[in-house]
């Protein structure tokens, strides 16, 4: 037997994955569906939003699947009824933290909260709207930040620290606080370590990070560049 | 391309203070939370030119300093009063009055936790625990401590301590 | 130092105390220190100076007696007086009661009372008794010596194998097997690890070990020292909060006589094993007691956890193995290796072994640091220990375990003091800090207290914390004002759930547990909150009505 294979089951399914991938990476790679947000493929997992906790046999909890390790023989359930409604109040969370009005907003129909929600069945959000004060950065000559659509998912933050490799974007406060910032929390347009690559807009899952002359439901994000760009900085390395 | 040591942000001699603390772990990314520190307990605050000296000094990015600065309550980027008085909100001295001593704070001299007097003469700020539970409820007023106090005694001792100025 | 250079340097100053025939003790911890025990040490110097007694009589400052409440404590060695809320102008009356031989009594503190009687007192062993800033006075009462044991007569694999025996489990809440994690973190091929002590001690209401830095450093010293030769590290990192700065010199001092009485630092006793220990500050962040949040602000970090596994033991700081144990875990460590893991074993309950230090605070008479066997009864605690509830107040609750453990009231009483039975009753054993509460105490508003920390801490990375620890306090926050309706306890109950089982680390884990805990055992405060009263009568219940 191959030690670097190993075989699991997952929602009754036999498959078979290296050592080192994730449940995250085998369920996609079977087409089995494990929702996620602040994972994005390419760039360090950093398992904080959640929505991919999945049920593990012998487990005393719920484990991230985006950073979990598989295991032989391991069994795995990434649908239950309490996975439901816990990633549903994920997503309820979410939408009452800041302010997500999708009809007037610049990724309305390419927006990855937006289709999750629309995928677990999501209607309404029984927590109260919290409508904080949150500002909108058009500092920038190419791009726009609106804090009222972030979700802290620290992609920006990841994709321009690991893969453009400027690390222009971190996360300032903490709690309901947090928010992202530019370099000493300047207006992005003002900051001295971005070079306006774009790469942020584009993994950015909302419509927080957007293009200038986008329009309501205009910005379509493209990101086929992100595994070409990792595989490239993995192979120099 | 060789790293140059940047210069410090002015010519006070107690740049070398701040220098000293980072020199001292060789100058390394982990450095940073001691040199803030260190720039606080100098300056009384961090400022931007502070936060982009030590950034600099240690190589790091301008955000992740701001993000490590501003994640820690301990630091503030507000210049401190010349008085600061901190009011103990750990559990025990909660039970015992701290509340109380809050709002007369709010009452006598306007002041919400993190806020300053417009005069620039009083900081309020309120501390998680400083471990005196004995003492509860507890006020420290710039580093001196005080235990067991009601509003009004704290007032009486506020008041004694900004006349002093006068 | 060698053993025998040691054993001498015990002797010398076991012989240079007893040249003089009395000592005064001053207690100069934090908490005494605030009351002016500075000013009493050198008002009583002064006075003994004045009538010639110095050769009579030394005032030395020690580490905490226990009795906060009390202070600031002076105790008369070896008479065995001991004198509470002591100021400067009591001198005269002190040092003419030790020509006297007769105490003086206003100011006395019976020594024969259950605070002091029924304490056992490992951890604290020196605490009171040792003037923390010597190193001479530690090593007279015994210290360094099971150092030197395990350095010289014992291999790490038997330093573990005691440290499993006695069964000691970590102190800093969780109860992990310490022997286990030292066992896991010494089997890592890792050629570089490192021990790191959390001295972070977050939990409001909790001193126990800022009690035990002031008082003992040295002590801390040496558990890690042992701990280092026991999994193969060979450096340390000391997390201590920056509201400690008393803490945080006294360490300072220690590391460097420790290091220049070669007790630390290179081939530590002239062996080849080498330890170096550095002091870090924390900087008001309460999730840095976890431990991948501390080791992020170790490495200049913002101080937020990741996902476990891996463990510290197996990718800790830098990617490397590391052993990090809470301060009062390593303060055991030396009277392990010196009586053995059974001896230890033989105290306590048969899950949870030896002692136990707590802060004891809030609404009872004797407030102060206590060192109890485990599975001690809380009404043993609360009403013998710490004289019950003064003002004639009936008692109503004890909080242990902080912002993340729970409240027990008057039924659970007679639960004996141990991980399992506290963890059974909704809260858990914590780090040590029981705040007791009496009937003028409102649950909902201690509630709600606990969830503002707890949103105020949160560290912003997973969204069930961020933002349910705000949505639970707001709930509260309305409860208390009387703003609240029947959904608002349904919303908390499914929040705490949700918070619970679905957040990164423990402090988003944990934090629902004040909720759960005051609805489980106080369900009738929130339903009269709810209509518009207060059982406790001091919230302002419907005055935005």
């Amino acid at each position: 037997m191959n030690a670097g294979i190993k075989t699991l089951r997952i929602d009754g399914r036999d498959v078979s994955a290296r050592a080192d991938q994730t449940i995250l990476q085998v369920a996609r790679e079977n087409d089995i569906f494990i929702p996620s947000l602040c994972y994005l493929e390419g760039l360090s997992p950093v398992g904080a939003c959640r929505l991919c906790l999945v049920e593990v046999k012998g487990a005393s909890r719920l484990l991230p699947a985006c950073v979990t390790r598989v295991e032989e023989g391991m069994e795995v359930t990434t649908r239950s009824e309490r996975l439901e409604a816990y990633r549903r109040m994920i997503l309820e969370l979410l939408f009452s933290e800041r302010n997500h009005i999708c009809s007037v907003c610049v990724s309305n129909g390419h927006c990855e909260l937006q289709s999750l929600a629309e995928r677990l069945n999501l209607t309404h959000v029984h927590f109260p709207y919290r409508y904080p004060r949150l500002p909108v950065d058009a500092s920038h000559p190419r791009f726009v930040a609106d804090h009222n659509r972030c979700i802290l998912c620290t992609r920006c933050v990841r994709v321009c620290d690991e893969i453009e490799g400027a690390h222009t974007w971190d996360v300032m406060g903490r709690g309901i606080e947090a928010r992202v910032i530019t370099d000493l929390n300047q207006p992005w347009g003002e900051s001295e370590s971005c070079t306006s690559c774009g790469k942020c807009v584009h993994v950015c899952p909302t419509g927080a990070l957007s293009e200038k002359g986008r329009s309501v439901a205009e910005m379509a994000k493209r990101r086929q560049f992100l595994p070409y760009l990792t595989m490239m900085r993995t192979q120099a390395r | 391309m060789n790293w140059v040591r940047p210069t410090p942000p002015s010519e006070d001699k107690r740049w070398k203070i701040v220098d000293a603390a980072m020199r001292r772990m060789g100058y390394r990314r982990d450095a940073l939370i001691e040199a803030l520190h260190s720039v606080q307990e100098t300056f009384g605050y961090l400022d931007d030119d502070s936060l982009r000296y030590v950034a600099q000094s240690l190589r790091l990015p301008l955000s992740a300093v701001y993000g490590v600065a501003t994640f820690y309550h301990f630091f503030t980027l507000k210049p401190p009063g010349k008085h600061t008085c901190v009011v103990c909100t750990g559990t025990a001295c909660h039970i015992k009055g701290a509340p109380q001593l809050l709002e007369m704070m709010e009452r006598e001299y306007q002041l919400k936790p993190g806020e300053t007097t417009a005069d620039g003469r009083l900081s309020l700020l309120t501390a998680r625990c400083v471990g005196s539970c004995g003492l509860a409820p507890v006020v420290v007023l710039d580093r001196e401590l005080g235990g067991k106090l009601t509003p009004e005694q704290l007032r009486h001792w506020l008041e004694k301590r900004l006349a002093y100025d006068a | 130092m060698t053993l025998e250079e040691l054993q001498r340097t015990a002797q010398e100053e076991r012989a240079s105390q007893s040249k003089v025939a009395c000592h005064l003790h001053v207690c100069t911890a934090a908490s005494c220190l605030s009351a002016g025990s500075a000013q009493v040490k050198q008002a009583l110097e002064q006075e003994l100076a004045e009538r010639g007694m110095r050769s009579f009589c030394r005032v030395k400052g020690v580490g905490c007696m226990g009795l906060c409440s009390a202070g600031p404590l002076v105790a008369a060695h070896p008479e065995g007086f001991l004198y509470g809320r002591v100021t400067p102008e009591d001198a005269p009356d002190i040092t003419r009661s030790l020509v006297e031989g007769r105490p003086v009594r206003r100011l006395s503190v019976p020594t024969d009372q259950p605070f002091f009687r029924r304490q056992l007192k490992l951890v604290l062993e020196n605490a009171g008794l040792v003037d923390p800033e010597r190193l001479e006075e530690y090593i007279a009462a015994g210290g360094y010596a099971s150092l030197l044991k395990a350095l010289t007569e014992m291999t790490p694999q038997d330093v573990i194998r005691e440290v499993t025996i006695s069964g000691l489990r970590g102190r800093g809440g969780a109860g992990y097997p310490t022997g286990l994690k030292w066992s896991t973190v010494a089997k890592s091929t890792d050629a570089e690890k490192y021990v790191v002590c959390n001295a972070d001690e977050g939990d409001p209401g909790a001193f126990m070990d800022r009690a035990v830095l002031e008082s003992d450093p040295h002590r801390v010293l040496e558990g890690m020292t042992i701990a280092a030769y026991a999994v193969g590290a060979r450096h340390g990192f000391i997390y201590v909060r920056a509201e400690y700065p008393l803490a945080v010199a006294r360490l300072r001092t220690a590391i460097r006589q420790a290091e220049r009485a070669g007790l630390l630092g290179n081939r530590i006793a002239g062996t080849p094993f080498s330890f170096h220990i550095e002091v870090r500050l924390g900087a008001g962040a309460f999730v840095c007691g976890e431990e991948t949040a501390l080791m992020a602000s170790i490495e200049g970090r913002r101080g937020t956890p990741r996902p476990r596994p891996p463990y510290p033991a197996e990718y800790g700081l830098w990617g490397h193995s590391t052993l990090i144990n809470n301060v009062e875990t390593f303060a055991n460590i030396p009277v392990i290796v010196r009586e053995g893991g059974q001896w230890f074993a033989r105290i306590g309950t048969a899950t949870s072994k030896g002692t136990k230090v707590f802060a004891l605070a809030g609404r009872v008479v004797n407030t102060g640091l206590i060192e109890v066997p485990m599975g001690i009864s809380l009404r043993e605690i609360i009403f013998e220990i710490g004289g019950g509830i003064p003002d004639g107040r009936r008692f109503k609750a004890v909080q242990t375990g902080g912002p993340s453990g729970g409240c027990i009231p008057e039924e659970h009483l007679d639960t004996p003091v141990d991980y399992e039975s506290l963890a059974a009753l909704g809260s858990m054993m914590g780090s040590g800090g029981l705040i007791v509460m009496d009937d003028t105490t409102c649950m909902v508003d201690l509630a709600r207290f606990f969830l503002e920390f707890s949103k105020g801490e949160s560290c912003g990375k997973c969204v069930p914390c961020r933002v349910g620890t705000a949505h639970l306090y707001e709930l509260l926050d309305r409860l208390v004002k009387g703003e609240a309706n029947g959904e608002s306890l349904r919303m908390l109950e499914e929040l705490s759930d949700l918070l619970r089982h679905t957040s990164l680390c423990g402090l988003g884990q944990s934090a629902p547990n004040p909720v759960l805990s005051t609805l489980r055992y106080f369900r009738e405060e929130y339903e009269a909150h709810l209509a518009g009263r207060c059982l406790a009568g001091t919230c302002r219940v419907g005055a935005n009505r």
